[in-house]
């Protein structure tokens, strides 16, 4: 959308390039604003707008090849930065490059309408990310059956458990054949069967696709997806390296001393 | 591997629009590129029709009492307001039913696109936050829904046509013209209606009284041609509303076979693309905050 596109890529060994990016919006602390409470708000002078320093000056590049993964505190910036890179949230300032398709998977948000059932949910997610309709029709039923939700695909996805649309939002985004992958906490709500699936999925994907990159507090996971690692804290990047070296002076950081609690998990 | 590269090459070679390459940076004066936004916008034209699709599906469009219901609601809505005009002129006129309903119809259509385009993008909240694709699709996919609810309305408007014996004639095909600016028109409203419902959510409240004192104002009660009877500062006012040129121009051809004056042609054309692209550069000038705003 927002991407100046060239048809022929400059060729190159990056898959993501990022320099001096900041990302700077504005947004209200009410959960639902209304022109009433913004009369009323105006009548006594006051304003409900925040304005938030997501990402502070961050510039990095990714190889072709590289898992890197993201972690850091809440609110640190990490949502944004994938969003950033998916041309969801284009820069305030700054530029970044992406060679190849991106598909995400962010945030805990995976269904799109409820109302619709798990296959039109599949359906429009497809269209939605750029594919043609027979791309989408060919890969439906395959994304369906990944799923394992038996008949409940087609039922409205009102009716579906948190986990359950955590599979439709999961199968969707693998299933895109995409260069770059991008993965944001969308495991924590899978069951064990799942996740073992899901896992190897990802294995399957970081050895076909450019890049990837996962979004996790789970530590324990980043350490063994990962061939890089990146620690955001509040808008800045403190740290990438060796994921092993990354946790460690996280772990520093936060001062928690390592322990199965919180190394185990995903 | 292989395969992933053939597919590859597909894409490059293609020249469909799904580059490989990606550049994002600042909007420049708040607006992302045009050209692409759009060449975007057509490449995924599918996705907004695949979505109006599912609307009406969810609406139970599909079914006999489903597509029943979108003619029964409008034809009670026009009987109701027959007998209130026929109680307050005193007067039965069955050409006048008629009128009522070839332009409650149309007004319907406009109402519907900007009432269900203002919800289009809160609605989809999830989808805004976790995929990039042009916004604007949205509220045009409200507005597709919409004009299919108003398809099933035609037939019956053209049986109370016959029924009240009105004239026929090559000419009212040429109310196409004029639908097709109120479909551009509400394009351009439903755009600027779902950006504002992002940022006050009670738009969706208060629409329904803004719509109700437009339909007043516009030719839907009465007729173009009692305007002579109108007080000088009720008949600028309705005369400036976009709704007088379009809907006007509109029930005169297809319900008359009478050609609308030239100044009615014009103002219609200049009122649909006029709010179609402040509309669509309101919305996208704003498009970006949607996904901070809707978390």
């Amino acid at each position: 959308m927002s991407s100046l596109s060239v048809l022929f890529s400059p060729a190159t060994d990056y898959a993501v390039k990022v320099e001096d990016l900041s990302i700077t919006y504005r947004t209200t602390f009410e959960r639902k604003p209304t022109l009433r409470s913004a009369l009323k708000r105006f009548g006594r002078g006051e304003r409900a707008i925040k304005e938030v320093q997501a990402i502070k000056n961050v510039s990095f590049d990714v190889r072709n090849g590289t898992s890197m993964g993201i972690i850091g505190a809440n609110g640190a910036g990490k949502s944004t930065l994938m969003r950033a890179m998916a041309g969801i949230l284009p820069p305030t300032t700054g530029s970044i490059e992406v060679w190849g398709r991106a598909s995400t998977l962010l945030a805990l948000g995976v269904g799109f309408n409820n109302a619709l059932s798990g296959r039109e949910n599949i359906i429009l997610g497809g269209l939605a990310s750029g594919l043609s309709r027979k791309e989408v029709e060919a890969r439906a039923d395959l994304i369906a059956d990944w799923t394992e939700l038996g008949d409940f695909i087609d039922m409205p996805m009102r009716t579906y458990s948190s986990g359950m649309s955590a599979r439709v939002g999961f199968s969707v985004a693998v299933h895109m054949e995409p260069d770059i992958l991008m993965i944001d906490e969308a495991l924590s709500t899978g069951d064990a069967h799942f996740r073992e699936k899901a896992n190897a999925k990802m294995a399957e994907l970081r050895d076909s696709a450019r890049a990837m990159f996962l979004v996790s507090h789970g530590l324990g996971s980043i350490k063994e997806m990962c061939n890089e690692a990146m620690w955001l804290d509040k808008g800045t990047l403190m740290m990438r390296g060796e994921p092993e070296e990354v946790v460690e002076a996280y772990m520093e950081f936060l001062k928690v001393k390592r322990s199965a609690t919180t190394t185990e998990d995903i | 591997m292989v395969v992933k590269d053939m597919t590859a090459v597909r894409r490059e070679r293609g020249g469909d629009f799904n580059p490989v390459y990606h550049q994002y940076g600042p909007h420049r004066a708040g607006l992302p590129p045009l050209v692409n936004y759009f060449k975007e916008l057509w490449h995924r034209r599918e996705f907004a029709v695949e979505m109006s699709r599912a609307t009406l599906r969810g609406a139970n469009m599909n079914t006999f009492f489903g597509q029943a219901w979108l003619v029964i609601n409008p034809l009670l809505l026009a009987g109701i307001y027959y007998l209130l005009v026929t109680i307050i002129r005193q007067k039965h006129d069955p050409s006048f039913f008629t009128h009522l309903t070839c332009s409650l119809f149309a007004f319907t259509l406009v109402q519907t696109a900007v009432t269900s385009g203002a919800k289009s993008v809160t609605a989809s909240g999830k989808l805004v936050l976790n995929t990039a694709f042009p916004r604007l699709l949205m509220p045009l996919s409200a507005v597709r829904t919409a004009f299919f609810r108003f398809l099933p309305t035609i037939p019956v408007y053209l049986v109370l046509h016959i029924i009240t014996g009105q004239p026929w004639s090559p000419k009212m095909l040429l109310s196409l013209y004029f639908l097709a600016m109120m479909v551009v028109f509400s394009m351009g409203l439903a755009a600027v209606f779902a950006t504002l419902q992002v940022y006050f959510r009670d738009t969706t409240s208060f629409l329904p009284y803004f719509v109700r004192l437009w339909m007043y104002l516009s030719p839907v009660l009465w007729a173009p041609e009692m305007l002579n009877t109108m007080g000088r500062a009720v008949r600028v006012v309705v005369q400036i509303n976009p709704m007088y040129s379009m809907l006007g121009g509109y029930t005169d051809l297809l319900q008359e076979s009478r050609l609308p004056p030239t100044y009615m042609w014009v103002a219609a054309a200049a009122w649909a693309v006029g709010f179609a692209v402040i509309g669509f550069l309101f919305f996208m000038s704003r498009e970006r905050e949607f996904a901070v705003r809707l978390v």
